[in-house]
């Protein structure tokens, strides 16, 4: 029974303790500068040089860094982050005194709109997510257009017939390129196959793992498909590698113009076009609001008609079909083809 | 005898007390090294943890972040305990909190009942799955490191399975989830500023009493830890070694689908596809690091809550952001390779010591010899 009470007794005074302490210990959201200190980007797993979601938003903020001379400060998503990390995370930035502050990846959508309650002067933005708040711009993008777009380059370019879809997490967002590549592959023409498959069913290391995209790739280029389209992110980087090794195969890249994309300079000459996703001028334009006084709100969708998603011609792969494409793309603007979101 | 006795309890005391120390110290020196490394100031990063760690928001805040992980811990030593590795805490954690968070939102009854019915099928679900694993090892034996990790991977693909519109999931913006559990069903928080603590921060002390007391005070605890020990002397003393292990898979399923708990039942209120995965894992790092003892993996819960809050402000002020993930990863081995040094010179210690009485015993005795010759 000694042992008891004297377990009894150090839990009680260790529980009374912290109580105590955190009853009057300083709060560090009390302590911040209240000096406008330029932007404050937090990106998603994969981190800046993903070559290509969060490395379209970094384009964003270059820009406005050499054009608006804003400071940007970065901080970057692990893996299996909890919600209580992404909080922290963007109240640290928004509490030095970022503004905006800017979340890249529908998984900041929660966290985004709860603390910009937090901080009613500060302007927040969210790439991917829609805005609950007063003073949060939701940025929203329509993938499944520009999917649509390159579905058709890749039904175009195939000669075995056969094209396939990696997919990094099997959500909701990324279903929507899905949807919109398959489609315009069979309405070009039906009897192409198209294989699917995702990386992970829910984990976020899809985005950030091009070891198993590369022997996904593998696998499918052995089956006979020659146009892989990934929307994975960072794991994008292992398929086009493993496609660059087969003559006459094609990548399709994403959210990033790919071809320009530094860290894949060694394998562009297989990267027939990619989905852009023009985070960049989302976010310079969020900026620039910010900027002059004007702060952008609310939802905000980029289609294929604002040019908030597009269709890459680098490398000049795609100039026989352009206009082909160019004539689809009217189409879909015009609303004669709908594109659905959703395979 | 008796004065050699106390003599041998102040070692024992002093290379307890060496363990933890020499480890700490070799923690830190290799953490200053690598900062140092990447060209930073370690002595400033250490300033900074403490300073923004010891802020009453970051002490909400680790202690809440901590809840999970000492779940987790406690349900991966329960199977330590016995010799059995449960890697699959992950898996049964989150089918577990999955199939609570279906029922919660589908349930609309008043909090006194729906939050017992949320927790016991939260632990139920939990038991089954770790469950599947000690029929295998005992019926088949299959070795649970591999079921465990394969229903893991599993449980990944049955929750995607079901997460989604047309079964068990609504959508909401880009993220499927389940049905929110209505306000009745949420678990009360403890008001403190400018955050609450959890209250299922309750959960995980009601847990670490029971872990204490089951394992260390009852027969059954003393089996389970016998079999650890000694599998064929725990039978041959009458302890039917695969009950042992199904009960203690069970067990430790049971309390690895509470894992979810303070998540589901105090922050998210239903089970999307932003749900934390990958706590099943800390947990066996924070049992390791905590040697399976309820207080020492309830701190080793809080140092990883600690080293995770104060991590992101370590980014903030343009550290490298994996400094704390290699921290948590030196903290463990140093922990580790620092009791097995310790332990190994304590039974050198102990050797010599019992070689030295024995001599001395059998000097005395042959001059008692001599002594009755001469005589």
């Amino acid at each position: 029974m000694r042992r008891v009470t004297k377990l009894a007794a150090a839990v009680t005074a260790t529980a009374a303790l912290a109580v105590t302490a955190t009853a009057c210990g300083e709060s560090s959201t009390e302590s911040g500068g209240k000096k406008n200190k330029g932007v404050g980007l937090a990106f998603d797993v994969g981190g800046r040089d993903d070559h290509s979601f969060n490395e379209a938003a970094a384009a964003g903020t270059d820009k406005a860094e050499k054009k608006l001379g804003v400071k940007t400060k970065e901080m970057t998503a692990g893996n299996n982050e909890t919600e209580a990390t992404r909080e922290q995370r963007l109240t640290s930035l928004a509490k030095a005194g970022y503004n905006p502050v800017i979340g890249v990846g529908f998984n900041y959508g929660k966290s985004i709109n709860k603390i910009a309650k937090d901080f009613p002067d500060t302007t927040f933005g969210v790439v991917d997510s829609g805005s609950a708040a007063k003073n949060v711009s939701g940025m929203t993008f329509a993938e499944h257009e520009a999917s649509y777009l390159v579905g058709v380059a890749a039904a175009k370019k195939t000669k075995s017939k056969k094209v396939s879809f990696i997919g990094g997490v099997d959500n909701a967002l990324i279903q929507k390129f899905e949807a919109g590549y398959v489609k315009g592959v069979k309405d070009t023409d039906p009897k192409i196959k198209v294989e699917t498959d995702y990386l992970y069913k829910e984990s976020d290391k899809g985005f950030n793992d091009p070891a198993r995209a590369k022997d996904m790739a593998k696998g499918m280029l052995s089956r006979g498909n020659d146009v892989i389209y990934s929307a994975a992110g960072q794991s994008g980087a292992g398929s086009i590698e493993e496609v660059s090794k087969v003559k006459g195969s094609w990548a399709i890249g994403v959210d990033s113009d790919q071809y320009r994309q530094k860290g894949l300079e060694k394998y562009r000459d297989a990267i027939l076009t990619s989905a852009v996703k023009n985070v960049d001028v989302a976010v310079y334009e969020l900026i620039k609001s910010v900027k002059d006084g004007k702060p952008l709100t609310g939802n905000q969708t980029f289609s294929l008609k604002e040019q908030g998603v597009s269709v890459s011609t680098s490398g000049g792969f795609i100039d026989d079909i352009q206009s082909d494409l160019d004539k689809v793309s009217k189409d879909i603007t015009a609303g004669k083809i709908k594109v659905p979101s959703k395979p | 005898m008796s004065r050699f006795r106390s003599k041998f309890d102040g070692y024992k005391l002093l290379l307890a007390l060496a363990a933890p120390a020499l480890a700490l110290i070799a923690a830190f020196l290799l953490s200053s090294l690598v900062i140092a490394a990447t060209g930073k100031d370690p002595l400033h990063a250490f300033a900074v943890m403490i300073d923004f760690g010891s802020k009453s928001d970051s002490q909400v805040w680790i202690i809440n972040k901590a809840i999970p992980y000492y779940l987790s811990a406690a349900a991966v030593a329960i199977g330590f305990r016995m010799n059995l590795f449960n890697i699959g805490v992950d898996g049964q954690y989150r089918v577990a909190a999955f199939f609570a968070a279906v029922v919660g939102g589908a349930l609309s009854l008043p909090g006194i009942l729906q939050i017992p019915v949320i927790i016991i099928v939260a632990m139920a679900v939990g038991a089954i799955w770790a469950g599947i694993a000690g029929v295998l090892k005992t019926t088949r034996g299959v070795s649970e490191v591999i079921t465990t990790i394969m229903l893991n991977s599993i449980a990944g693909s049955l929750i995607g399975y079901f997460l989604s519109e047309d079964r068990l999931a609504v959508k909401d913006g880009n993220l499927f989830h389940t049905p929110n559990i209505p306000a009745a069903g949420h678990f009360f928080t403890i008001p403190t500023d400018p955050k609450p603590i959890y209250g299922t921060v309750l959960i995980a002390v009601v847990i670490g009493l029971a872990y204490w007391f089951v394992l260390g005070r009852t027969r059954f605890g003393f089996d389970l830890r016998a079999v650890g020990r000694s599998e064929s002397a725990a039978s041959a003393s009458g302890v039917s070694v695969k009950r042992m292990v199904v009960t203690s898979m069970l067990l430790s399923g049971a309390v690895a689908g509470l894992v979810g708990m303070p998540t589901l039942l105090n922050e998210s209120y239903n089970y999307g596809t932003d749900f934390p995965a990958g706590v099943g894992f800390t947990g066996i790092a924070i049992a390791l690091l905590g040697r399976n003892h309820p207080i020492g993996m309830a701190l080793a819960a809080l140092l990883w809550g600690f080293l995770e809050r104060t991590g992101i402000q370590l980014e903030f002020e343009e550290y490298a952001q994996e400094v704390v993930g290699v921290m948590q990863g030196v903290i463990v081995l140093s922990v580790v390779i620092a009791y097995e040094i310790v332990r190994r010179y304590g039974l050198r210690m102990q050797q010599r010591k019992v070689g030295e009485e024995l001599s001395a015993r059998a000097r005395t005795d042959a001059n008692d010899d001599t002594a009755e010759v001469s005589a």
